[in-house]
């Protein structure tokens, strides 16, 4: 399980890394779009990974075996705040292009 | 509970509240919003004097504000110090000149100008009272979101490009963010800043290594905000192309990633084995970053880039001395910090006045013309000199100034600034010792980057005041000239009263510097007693 969720956070981190760094702002904004699904998994993680256990303390529920509920907290509002600026930057990324009728985030016209 | 403790939450809700409001007030009544704006913006700095002066007095205690009435390491609590009660009081008095300014011509250049202000006002103020980590990302996300609506007001091809790498930077900045809270929730268990500070030092030596490298994520993202080499490349462009309003209040901007690493670094790497974490970085950093500005300043051609590159030496000058740990620079580098967050608000909007009176092509030339000979030179000067017109006068006057205050000559604030911080270091200061090989570096990176902030001032004054090519006499109006002319004005006034300001400012770096204080006021705060309980205590009673 631990496995499975280091390699899914690693490939994706290292996907989006990638394609932050390519010329097309569509390939930013996908590769930010990664990696913070990757920072979100991340997050989620820190908390120790658990299957099938409540977040919520009550009876017959040990708190060993309980789950960390403050990262799912805290990945609730990292999800909204990251598609909020997501948003954005897509509205951004289309003004960019009306202006200056290229994608290349410096908005030359040859794009590579 | 009386009315007073619950001051520490105003500078947040009043602009969240106008700025809300302000969003269902039509774009046309640009009075009406206008003097909403500016009402609370005047309420905001009212509340923010009263607070520095419920914190100036030497036993002032550091107010705890739980938010959610839940006790500390478990709710999410603002805590007021003399730190944070100074930057909220900075950040107020730089924002009403600047909405002022702006009322003259800007707010209508685009939609929500005033509400975006106001959320970047929130912003910015909660940043600075929040004592809990991942409610300052909270704030941050806050301020960017605003900031960017912001750096695109007025829009525009350049201010497009520009925001589009601010955006996509301070994104990968907010993950790095998240990345480092995570890790340090992950080992340390908390994310109440003085349940951390308590916790750091007794943290296991396997985990101590995870919580640094969690430290480390999150001070980049810092770093990134702050402007320090080599994550500063988007901030010249993104300053210089902002509206003038904008990367006027932007100025505070930078200094909030400055003023976190300063607030985490001592609280959090006082003591214990992790103590002094990073500061090599900061150091060695900042060095990087005052020369990168100080070459930056040379090279630039308008106005606006010698500012934001300007922005870029502050940021570095301050890194350096949080850096160097040195209770006598620091408190001097406080009152740099205050200085200079004020001297480039004015400078921003100065730049916009002055450069009404040139055409396009002169600042690109400017440089060149120096190292190409003027084409104009040949022609012969008529005998009598031109009646130099008033407008002209005084903004040659403020811009004068504010060259002073940039370059740190004497006598202005600038000067004082820098000298505390020199002298501190040089040996001078509470060490006594020798001074070392990056206070040397220091003293001579800010003494070089004065002199070059100096010649590229005096050559674009020369340029705009002197030697104007067209003279043309700019339409300046006194609504703009004048929040340039107070803010100038509290320069003046922070040199005289250098004395007292000083006396401020090494209370705060003791109180800040005492994270004991800090930790046990956060630990001792008690909830609110329900309103219910009161009363069914008061009835009993009777």
């Amino acid at each position: 399980m631990e496995l499975v969720l280091s390699i899914a956070i690693g490939v994706m981190t290292a996907c989006g890394v990638w394609l932050i760094l390519r010329p097309r702002t569509y390939q930013v904004i996908i590769g930010l779009s990664l990696l913070s699904y990757a920072v979100n998994l991340f997050i989620f993680g820190v908390g120790g990974v658990k299957s099938d256990e409540p977040p919520l303390l009550g009876e017959g529920v040990s708190v060993a075996s309980l789950t960390d509920p403050v990262p799912q907290a805290l990945v609730l509002t990292a999800i909204v705040i990251g598609f909020a600026t997501t948003a954005l930057f897509l509205v951004v990324l289309l003004a960019s292009r009306g202006l200056t009728g290229s994608d290349h985030v410096d908005g030359r016209s040859d794009p590579r | 509970m009386n009315w007073s403790s619950h001051l520490v939450i105003t500078p947040i809700l009043l602009p969240l509240i106008s700025g809300a409001a302000l969003m269902f007030i039509a774009d046309r009544q640009r009075v009406l919003k206008a003097m909403v704006s500016l009402f609370a913006t005047l309420g905001l700095a009212m509340v923010a004097l009263l607070l520095v002066a419920d914190q100036a007095s030497d036993d002032a205690v550091n107010r705890v504000y739980m938010l959610g009435n839940w006790l500390a390491p478990f709710g999410i609590v603002l805590v007021l110090d003399k730190l944070s009660a100074l930057m909220v009081a900075l950040t107020a008095v730089l924002a009403v000149p600047v909405l002022v300014f702006s009322l003259a011509r800007w707010h209508s250049a685009g939609s929500h100008f005033h509400s975006l202000f106001q959320f970047l006002l929130v912003g910015v103020n909660g940043a600075f009272l929040t004592g809990d980590l991942f409610n300052l990302f909270v704030f941050f996300e806050v301020m960017l979101a605003a900031s960017y609506g912001l750096l695109l007001h007025g829009s525009g091809a350049l201010r497009v490009k520009a925001g589009l790498h601010y955006i996509a930077v301070n994104l990968a900045a907010a993950l790095l963010f998240l990345i480092g809270v995570s890790l340090i929730y992950g080992t340390a268990g908390t994310l109440n800043m003085a349940d951390l500070a308590a916790r750091i030092p007794t943290i296991e030596p396997d985990r101590r290594m995870l919580m640094e490298a969690g430290a480390g994520v999150l001070g980049v993202a810092f770093l990134i905000k702050a402007g320090m080499w080599p994550l500063c490349f988007w901030l010249p462009t993104a300053y210089s192309v902002a509206a003038a309003p904008v990367a006027a209040i932007f100025a505070i901007m930078s200094k909030v990633g400055i003023y976190i690493i300063l607030r985490l670094s001592v609280l959090m790497f006082a003591e214990g084995p992790s103590a002094e974490f990073g500061t090599d970085v900061l150091v060695y950093g900042g060095l990087a970053t005052v020369a990168f500005g100080t070459i930056g300043v040379l090279a630039s051609q308008a106005l606006g880039r010698i500012g934001a590159y300007c922005v870029l030496v502050s940021s570095g000058t301050l890194l350096t001395t949080i850096g160097l740990q040195d209770a006598a620079a620091s408190s001097g580098a406080l009152y740099y910090l205050v200085s200079s967050t004020l001297t480039l608000g004015a400078f921003f909007m100065l730049v916009e006045l002055v450069e009404r009176c040139q055409d396009a092509g002169a600042n690109v030339l400017a440089v060149t013309m120096d190292a190409y000979g003027d084409a104009d030179d040949d022609i012969v000067e008529e005998a009598e000199g031109v009646t130099m017109p008033s407008t002209l006068a005084i903004l040659g006057m403020c811009f004068a100034a504010s060259a002073i205050l940039l370059s740190g000559l004497p006598p202005l604030s600038g000067f004082v600034a820098k000298f505390a911080i020199l002298s501190a270091i040089m040996g001078t200061g509470s060490i006594g010792v020798p001074p070392t090989g990056s206070a040397l570096w220091l003293a001579a990176l800010v003494i070089l980057a004065g002199l070059a902030t100096l010649i590229a001032l005096t050559r674009a004054g020369i340029r705009t005041f002197w030697s104007s090519i067209e003279g043309k006499v700019p339409r300046v109006l006194v609504m703009e000239i004048v929040p340039v002319m107070i803010l100038l004005a509290v320069m003046a006034g922070l040199t005289i009263k250098a004395g007292p300001a000083f006396a401020y400012m090494e209370a705060t770096i003791r109180d800040v510097g005492n994270s004991k204080a800090y930790i046990e006021a956060v630990g001792k705060a008690l909830t609110v007693p329900s309103w219910r309980d009161t009363k069914a205590k008061e009835q009993g009673g009777s």
